[in-house]
């Protein structure tokens, strides 16, 4: 099993005709039993019209109607992301997946605001995040499907890149992967860590997560101190903090990725996540040996 | 991107902020001028950097007469100011504030930031105005009042009126103070502030509610829409490597150490940075030639970090996924050779046609050394430095 999505979720992509939107749609659908799972796109100047035999629609809500979508992955330029992200949202989805970087903050306040006075039901996962993948059944984002392996451990990141490099650790040491999620760099989000923990100590099929955090905010802190309080004895967690040279008060690429006010710092980070119970690394090259070690 | 002081108070006076009546000066003979044309028999004369600290590293003066405004402009202009957040280099004044002298009678804060955890602007105040505002919030966190606002409802009357009060504004002059902390509140979401605080904001002697200083930072994914903030960058306050990384969307920020870092993505950048401390050296920078790079992109990153004469090594870390790696090894190549690359290359490459790549960088006759993963990388260029 998994968590968030599977074999079966059907997925409408909302910017498919854009070329980012083309290029991974492509892979995504080659990717297990992608072909089954990218069942529609959206774009209301090209309805009707469809992109490698995926059907255009001009509307999520009629991506829904037609093709019983209940995923959506956003490649949106910034401007226009949060309004995708909303129009997802109000088609009553179960999952938004925005791969989406550079979206002016106040869009994503305005839009969670949104999402939360009117209880909407629909899970965001990012923005500026590479995706969400179960190894072997669906990939849904940008990250290279062929470092994954199918297996029993769950991965949570804010970043990219990064989460390769802990997947391809993984992979190396023959331990395959539930569900890796990336939940993105920006301040302003949908999933946290806390919420995908959670989602993987409810898994029957996951034995253990690896949580990968970076300098900003207190995100890895929130979800460090629940798993303590909640489930320190269920599963094994281990951990890794980017930017422990990062100086203070510098952007580090993701808009997250900032020490403020000196909060939010890897040190303080490593620190909390070790006294709730998650035993971490400095040596991003040792990722997956330290979860090895906790099995 | 940061703006000066007298820039965010002209964003604030918009909004209906009051601030002392005050002239931007470029030379001395400016700054007496303005300050003739402001009348008055005080004055302050105030450097325009965009670190904070100004005060205590000698950068604002009370002048008493034009001679004296003369005088301290004079000193300040040019001065390499140092703050806590400049560096121990300091930054060069290059531009200053002439602002007509304020009665004080009480000294207090204003902020605004996105608060991550409610995802909604958070309004701090405190009755500690002048200060270190994180020395309060470390101290005396309880003289700290924040209200979280609601984005579609904005700053309430009854909201601010409560913070006036709290942070000892006198009763008759809460409706003024009302204005300042909705008038800072819509500043902050119309121009997509991330960033937005007055310290100190002051209480006249006779009952005025004024900003005495401003600073505010914007969201730089949300400049797009605000072409008057884009049109207030001064590209002096700003590093200059940085500003040239910028051109060719690459992400770098200047550090301290000797071993320049190129990386694609983020978190893997940062996790580089920090292998290389984890064996014993500091990264000269931190640059994320992000997802799709190509040669040309590789070639200006190697140029921006061999610009800085502090490299002594360098290591390139890339996770190819979809990106190909003999892609980033024809890159390299070209890149260390456009660049007569004279110090140590250490390069890691993982991903689709890892092995083509590694032969590319073994066939081209370079004296690039290949590493097996992260920290075997690390250690290699950290070695390679040291036997320099």
């Amino acid at each position: 099993m998994s968590i968030l999505i599977n074999k079966d979720t059907r997925v409408v992509t909302q910017g498919i005709t854009g070329k980012t939107g083309q290029f991974h749609t492509k892979m995504c659908k080659d990717y297990a039993n992608g072909a089954n799972c990218f069942v529609a796109g959206v774009n209301p100047k090209k309805a009707g019209e469809s992109f490698e035999d995926i059907p255009i629609y001009a509307t999520v809500k009629e991506a829904k109607q037609q093709q019983g979508v209940n995923a959506s992955v956003i490649y949106v330029p910034p401007p226009f992301a949060a309004a995708a992200i909303w129009e997802a949202v109000e088609a009553d989805l179960d999952l938004v997946i925005c791969i989406t970087e550079g979206i002016p903050v106040r869009d994503m306040v305005a839009v969670k605001d949104r999402m939360k006075k009117e209880g909407r039901k629909t899970i965001l996962c990012g923005p500026n995040c590479p995706g969400i993948i179960t190894p072997d059944e669906i990939k849904i984002g940008i990250m290279p499907g062929h470092i994954h392996k199918k297996g029993r451990i769950g991965v949570v990141s804010r970043s990219g890149t990064l989460t390769y490099e802990a997947v391809g650790q993984l992979s190396d040491l023959d331990l395959g992967q539930s569900t890796a999620v990336g939940i993105g760099g920006d301040p302003v989000n949908g999933l946290k860590h806390k919420d995908v923990l959670e989602l993987f100590m409810n898994d029957p099929d996951t034995d253990a997560v690896i949580m990968i955090g970076e300098i900003g905010g207190s995100d890895e802190e929130a979800a460090a101190e629940w798993y303590s309080k909640e489930c320190r004895n269920k599963k094994p967690v281990v951990g890794f903090i980017a930017g422990v040279t990062a100086p203070a008060g510098k952007r580090m690429g993701h808009a997250g990725a900032i020490i403020s006010g000196g909060k939010g710092t890897a040190q303080e980070k490593l620190a909390v996540m070790e006294a709730c119970g998650i035993r971490t690394t400095k040596n991003p090259a040792e990722m997956g040996k330290l979860l090895r070690t906790v099995l | 991107m940061k703006i000066h002081e007298y820039q965010g108070k002209e964003i604030l006076r918009k909004f209906g902020v009051a601030t002392p009546r005050g002239v931007p000066c470029f030379s001395v003979d400016e700054a007496v001028k303005a300050a003739e044309n402001l009348g008055g028999k005080v004055w302050v004369v105030k450097a325009q950097i965009h670190a904070g600290g100004r005060g205590k590293g000698g950068g604002v003066k009370v002048a008493k007469s034009l001679d004296e405004v003369k005088g301290y402009a004079g000193q300040i202009l040019g001065m390499q100011l140092k703050t806590h957040q400049t560096g121990p280099e300091g930054q060069k004044v290059r531009r200053l504030l002439i602002e007509e002298g304020a009665d004080i009678k009480a000294e207090l804060y204003v902020g605004m930031v996105i608060d991550r955890v409610t995802q909604k602007v958070c309004l701090m105040a405190s009755s500690e105005g002048g200060m270190d505002i994180e020395e309060v919030a470390a101290k005396t966190p309880e003289k700290i009042h924040k209200v979280f606002v609601d984005p579609v409802a904005g700053l309430t009357d009854a909201e601010a009126g409560t913070v006036c009060r709290q942070i000892g504004i006198p009763e008759a002059s809460v409706v003024q103070g009302r204005a300042v902390l909705q008038g800072l509140y819509k500043a902050f979401w119309e121009t997509d502030a991330s960033l937005a605080e007055i310290n100190p904001l002051i209480v006249t002697g006779d009952g005025r509610v004024v900003a005495l200083d401003a600073k505010m930072n914007f969201d730089s994914n949300a400049l797009f829409r605000h072409e008057d903030i884009v049109a207030m960058r001064d590209l002096d306050e700003e590093d200059p490597a940085e500003i040239e990384a910028s051109k060719f969307d690459l992400s770098y920020i200047s550090l301290d150490g000797n071993i320049g870092c190129l990386v694609n993505g983020a978190g893997l950048a940062m996790a580089t940075m920090d292998t290389i401390k984890l064996f014993g050296a500091e990264p000269a920078n931190f640059l994320d030639v992000g997802g799709g790079a190509t040669t040309e992109k590789v070639t200006e990153a190697f140029k921006l970090m061999l610009a800085n004469p502090k490299v002594k090594g360098i290591l390139v870390n890339i996770f190819g996924g979809i990106m190909r790696c003999d892609t980033i090894a024809n890159g390299v190549v070209a890149a260390a050779r456009e660049t007569h690359l004279s110090v140590p290359l250490v390069v890691r490459m993982r991903g689709t046609n890892e092995d083509l790549g590694k032969q590319i960088l073994k066939e081209s006759g370079l004296p690039i050394i290949t590493a097996s993963d992260m920290a075997d990388a690390a250690q290699k260029i950290v070695t390679a430095v040291a036997g320099k």
